[in-house]
This record gives structure tokens, C-alpha cells and sequence, in this order.
């Protein structure tokens, strides 16, 4: 469905992509996984073409494709209404409006108006906290109640593949899961495909069909979440599991406690 | 008296308000305060002025054109000469409309020349109806009054239930996450140029039909218009109409009692408020959760 190709891109004399591919299949949820400053949100940003502020042309080299077309010199608005929607790292609601007005423009791309109100309602009933704040300005909503906004907004233009940019980020366990079970819901009764970009990488593997590792801008590694959670360095660097030989020569595991 | 003074004061100030929302709304959207607002709208009136004198049209013809273009003017502002400057400071934006301001005077005085020009509208300052025992009103407050009532309920119309206006909202508030959504951010700023020169060209008319029209009759009324929006937070419309309404009445009071203060009002009020309270008097505290 999306087909990412060599792609490099540059924040004027740094390079932040250095050629990076990859492919998310229809109707899977696709993981891209990596450390503070890998550049997820930079290939996430490069897909959208959200790269305005930039002089050149973003990405420099290579190419995205999208449903066999590439999109790669495209507007952000024809990329939204050709079905791609992004949920950006850290919500990005609109404070001053109310949760209704945000997300209706998240339908800004769509002309047919019944349709759109029909959307909405569906969706009110599926975030209840929404419906009942439907007429709170989003500013005072809960980390939480945003990031379920921010998901909301970006279902309005019914999107084919949904990007999520850590949407875990700065929420509790309890309703880290319940995001992801939102994601996995999309995923399976209405056939979105996703992109989840994520620092949480235990839960992603648990709910993603693949996943990529990224590291200063490259992808490092590709494989299915069942094979990376056994893999010593992901298992090092990533969930924070060290195995140490220790002197008695038998293997101990340890919990590292990771600062963010 | 003093039934008479606040009328008229509330008139001139609703002028100002009409004019301190086309301030406000460029504020609002491109964060910079236009310097050139006064200007645009002067060029606009002068437009009027020439269909009506040059070419003889009826007046309605003439006030419709200079709206019209009035809207051209903004858009090839923002087009021109905010739109190339890239990743802009505050200041290079308030240089860049100065540099519009100075641009657009030269430009008048070389066209229409600098001296005084009568302009007129069909509401007469001459014709007074009685409002109360001792108090008239005459025409042209009452059309400021109706026009500033109109543009109200227009626009509280506009910014809550049309599409693009609430686009506008959401552009001001996020521009990163309004184009996230789509929405073709540049076409907003355009718009709302465009729409900001159209209102500030209907006040730049009702100011010219009260004084005389010269390339630089829109200078005092702009400062005006500017404090009515710095009293009001220079972010909300219902505060610069509020902020018009008071700055209207309390220029005519000193203007009674003290003629000679009259013309500094506006000034002090625009220090008092920055010194004092400098998100206007009626600001909504709003923390912003990152
Ligand atoms: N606007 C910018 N200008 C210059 N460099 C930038 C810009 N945005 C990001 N970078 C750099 O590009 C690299 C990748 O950043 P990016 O935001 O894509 O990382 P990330 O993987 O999303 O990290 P995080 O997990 O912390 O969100 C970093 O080294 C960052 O410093
Ligand atoms: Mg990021």
C-alpha cells in the first residue's frame, strides 16, 4: 500500500534520512521503531510533505508511493484526501475550539456533508469522553481525552492508512492500552492500515504485525515482532532487558530503568 | 449635553471598532500588527473617489468597486510582499507592511495628488433625527451604527458556522496541525487579507465622508482603531468593539472638558494599556498545555 524508497532528506546541511525504505502491506499495523533523534517523525513528516519550512524540496532523493502512485511532490491536501492521515507526535488539537469543531476539520478535505455528519455522530459513539465534551474547548481536555481527539480528527477523512506518531506518549499504562486497542480495533473491524511510530517499543511489538528498527536515520533492522522480541540487542537497547554473564557463568536478567 | 457626547462618541467609536477589527483580524492570523491598514483602505476610498469623479458613476458603483478592490489590494499584499519573506522575525514583518504603508502614500499623492478632497456618502451628517429630549443622532452615525451591528452578527456567524471559518480559527491557533488537516494555510492568510482590507476600506469611507479624503487622512483614525484593539487584546472581536466604544466616549469627554488632550487620548491609551494590563481588559487567561 505505501512503499517507501531510498528516501533521504536533509534540514538544510544535516541529513536526516540517509536513504531509508520500507513497505507497510494493506490492512496490517506496521511498527517503526527507534530512539530519540532516529528521524521517525522526520519520515512520517517527509510522507505527509509537511516539510514546508524547508528550501528544498523534501525528500531529495527517492521516491514514496502510495496505492501505486507516487506522492512524493504531491500537497499535503491531495496526500489527505488520497486517504493518508497523520496523527502528529504530541496531539496538536486545536486548543481554542471545541472538541466538535476539531473534528470536523479533520473533514476539511471532504465536500459531502451528509456523509461528514454521519462520520461524526459514529465517532461520537465510539469515543464516548468525546461526546460527552463535545462542546469543551480541546485546550482543557486530559493528555488522554486529546490523544483520543487527535485520533478522532484524523479518522474524518477516512483514511486508508492512519500514521500515528507516539501515541502513547506521556499517557499511563492503563490508557496506553487503551489506545492501542483502539489502533488494533481500526485495524481489524474497519480495515485501516496503520503506521505506529513508537518509544514504547514492548507495547508496539505486542499489537504490531512487523516492525522496523531505525538508527540515525536508517533502518537497521526488519522483521516480525515475534523474532525481535527474542533478539539479544533489541532485547538490550529497546525493552531494557540486559543479559550479563555473570562471574558463576549463568545468565541473570536485569531491569534496566530507561530515562526519557 | 452628556447624552449627546456619549451618543457621538459611541458612533465615532463604532467606526473605530469596524476598523480595529480589520487590525484584529490580520493580528489574529499573520501575528503582526499592519501598519499599512490605514493606508489600504485610504487607496481604496481614493478608488471610490475616482469612479465617482472621474468616470461620474452612481455612488453605489463606486462604494461596490472600491470594496472590490479593496479585497485585490490585501491579497497582493499578503502575496507579495509577507508571503517571500521566509521564516520572518516580528520585526521584519512590521517592516515589510511600514514599507507597504509608505509605498501605498507615494503612491496617492502621485496619483490623486496631497491636497484635501471632499468625499461623500448619502448619509448626511445634516440630516438629525431626535432620540431623546435633547439628544440627536444624525444619518451617518446611524449607518456606522447598522454597519457595525451587520458586520457583527456576520461575522460571529462566519467564524462559528462556516467551514472556512473555523479553518481560520483553527489556522491561527495551530498552523502545523492545519495543514495536517489539509487545509491550504497560504489560501487562509490571502482570505483573511483580503477580507481584513475589505472591512478596513468600509471604515477608511465612513472616516472620509467625517473628515476630508487626503493621503494621509487614515493616519489618526488608524492610531485609534489601533488602541480600540490594544484595549480590547488586540485578539478578540467583541473586545475591540467594546475598546472602540470606550476609546469613542472618553475621547469626546476630554475633548469637552479639555480640547486641547483630545488628540493624545488615543496614544495614552495604548501606553496605559501595555504598561498596565497588556492582554487588553477583557483577556481570557489561557494556558497553553504543550
Ligand atoms: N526542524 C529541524 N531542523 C533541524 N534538524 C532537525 C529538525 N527536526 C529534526 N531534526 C533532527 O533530525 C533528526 C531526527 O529527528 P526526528 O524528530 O525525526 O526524530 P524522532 O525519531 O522522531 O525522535 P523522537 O523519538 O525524540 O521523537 C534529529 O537529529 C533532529 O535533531
Ligand atoms: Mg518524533
Amino acid at each position: 500500500m505505501l512503499k517507501v524508497n531510498n528516501i533521504e532528506t536533509w534540514y538544510d546541511l544535516i541529513r536526516a534520512l540517509h536513504g531509508i525504505s520500507f513497505e507497510v502491506k494493506e490492512g496490517t499495523i506496521v511498527a517503526l521503531l527507534g530512539s530519540n533523534g532516529a528521524g521517525k517523525t522526520t519520515t512520517l513528516k517527509t510522507i505527509m510533505r509537511l516539510l514546508y519550512d524547508l528550501r528544498e524540496e523534501q525528500p531529495e532523493k527517492g521516491t514514496i508511493e502510495f496505492m501505486g502512485v507516487r506522492i512524493d511532490r504531491k500537497d499535503t491536501e491531495e496526500i489527505v484526501r488520497m486517504g493518508i492521515s497523520y496523527v502528529p507526535e504530541g496531539r496538536e488539537v486545536f486548543p481554542e475550539l471545541t472538541v466538535a469543531e476539531n473534528i470536523l476539520m479533520g473533514a476539511y478535505t471532504r465536500k459531502d456533508r451528509k456523509g461528514v455528519k454521519e462520520d461524526m455522530e459514529r465517532l461520537m459513539a465510539r469515543f464516548p469522553i468525546l461526546a460527552e465534551r463535545r462542546n469543551q474547548e480541546a485546550g482543557y481536555l486530559s493528555g488522554g481525552e486529546q490523544q483520543m481527539l487527535a485520533i478522532a480528527r484524523a479518522l474524518m477523512s477516512r483514511p486508508k492508512l492512519l500514521m500515528l506518531d507516539e501515541p502513547s506518549l506521556g499517557l499511563s499504562p492503563l490508557l496506553t492500552k487503551q489506545i492501542f486497542d483502539i489502533i488494533k480495533e481500526l485495524n481489524e473491524k474497519d480495515g485501516v492500515t496503520i503506521l505506529l511510530v513508537e518509544q514504547n517499543v514492548n507495547m508496539a511489538l505486542k499489537y504490531a504485525h512487523f516492525a522496523y528498527l531505525m538508527e540515525n536515520g536508517r533502518i537497521v533492522r526488519a522483521d516480525r515482532p515475534e523474532v525481535l522480541r527474542e533478539d539479544e540487542d533489541v532485547k538490550e537497547f529497546y525493552l531494557g532487558i540486559a543479559t550479563e554473564q555473570s562471574v558463576k557463568g549463568f545468565k541473570r536478567y536485569r531491569r534496566k530503568v530507561r530515562f526519557r | 449635553m452628556y447624552g449627546q457626547l456619549i451618543v457621538e462618541g459611541l458612533s465615532i467609536g463604532a467606526c473605530y471598532a469596524v476598523f480595529g477589527i480589520a487590525v484584529v483580524i490580520i493580528y489574529k492570523t499573520s501575528e503582526v500588527i499592519n501598519f499599512a491598514q490605514g493606508e489600504m483602505a485610504m487607496i481604496s476610498t481614493f478608488v471610490a473617489y475616482h469612479i465617482l469623479n472621474v468616470y461620474g458613476w452612481p455612488f453605489w458603483y463606486a462604494f461596490i468597486g472600491a470594496l472590490f478592490f479593496a479585497v485585490l489590494l490585501g491579497v497582493f499584499i499578503e502575496v507579495c510582499f509577507l508571503r517571500p519573506a521566509k521564516d520572518p522575525t516580528v520585526l521584519g514583518l512590521i517592516v515589510i507592511t511600514l514599507g507597504a504603508e509608505m509605498l501605498l502614500m507615494g503612491l496617492a499623492s502621485w496619483k490623486w495628488g496631497a491636497e484635501q478632497k471632499d468625499f461623500a456618502l448619502p448619509f448626511s451628517f445634516h440630516k438629525t433625527h431626535e432620540l431623546f429630549k435633547g439628544v440627536v443622532i444624525n444619518d451617518w452615525s446611524i449607518a456606522v451604527f447598522v454597519m457595525a451591528a451587520v458586520l457583527m452578527i456576520f461575522l460571529y456567524i462566519f467564524f462559528r458556522y462556516t467551514k472556512l471559518g473555523v479553518a481560520m480559527r483553527a489556522t491561527q491557533q495551530n498552523e502545523h496541525a492545519a495543514r495536517i488537516m489539509g487545509i491550504k494555510v497560504e489560501r487562509v492568510f490571502s482570505f483573511a487579507w483580503g477580507f481584513s482590507s475589505l472591512i478596513g476600506a468600509l471604515a477608511g469611507m465612513f472616516f472620509a465622508a467625517r473628515s476630508t479624503l487626503d493621503p494621509a487622512y487614515m493616519m489618526e483614525p488608524f492610531l485609534r482603531a489601533f488602541a480600540a484593539a490594544v484595549l480590547g487584546g488586540l485578539m478578540s472581536i467583541p473586545g475591540v468593539v467594546i475598546g472602540g466604544g470606550i476609546l469613542g466616549i472618553l475621547e469626546n469627554f476630554v475633548g469637552f472638558h479639555w480640547p486641547a488632550w483630545k488628540p493624545i487620548v488615543a496614544f495614552l491609551v495604548i501606553v496605559a494599556v501595555l504598561c498596565i494590563r497588556p492582554s487588553g481588559l477583557f483577556a481570557r487567561h489561557y494556558e497553553k498545555k504543550v
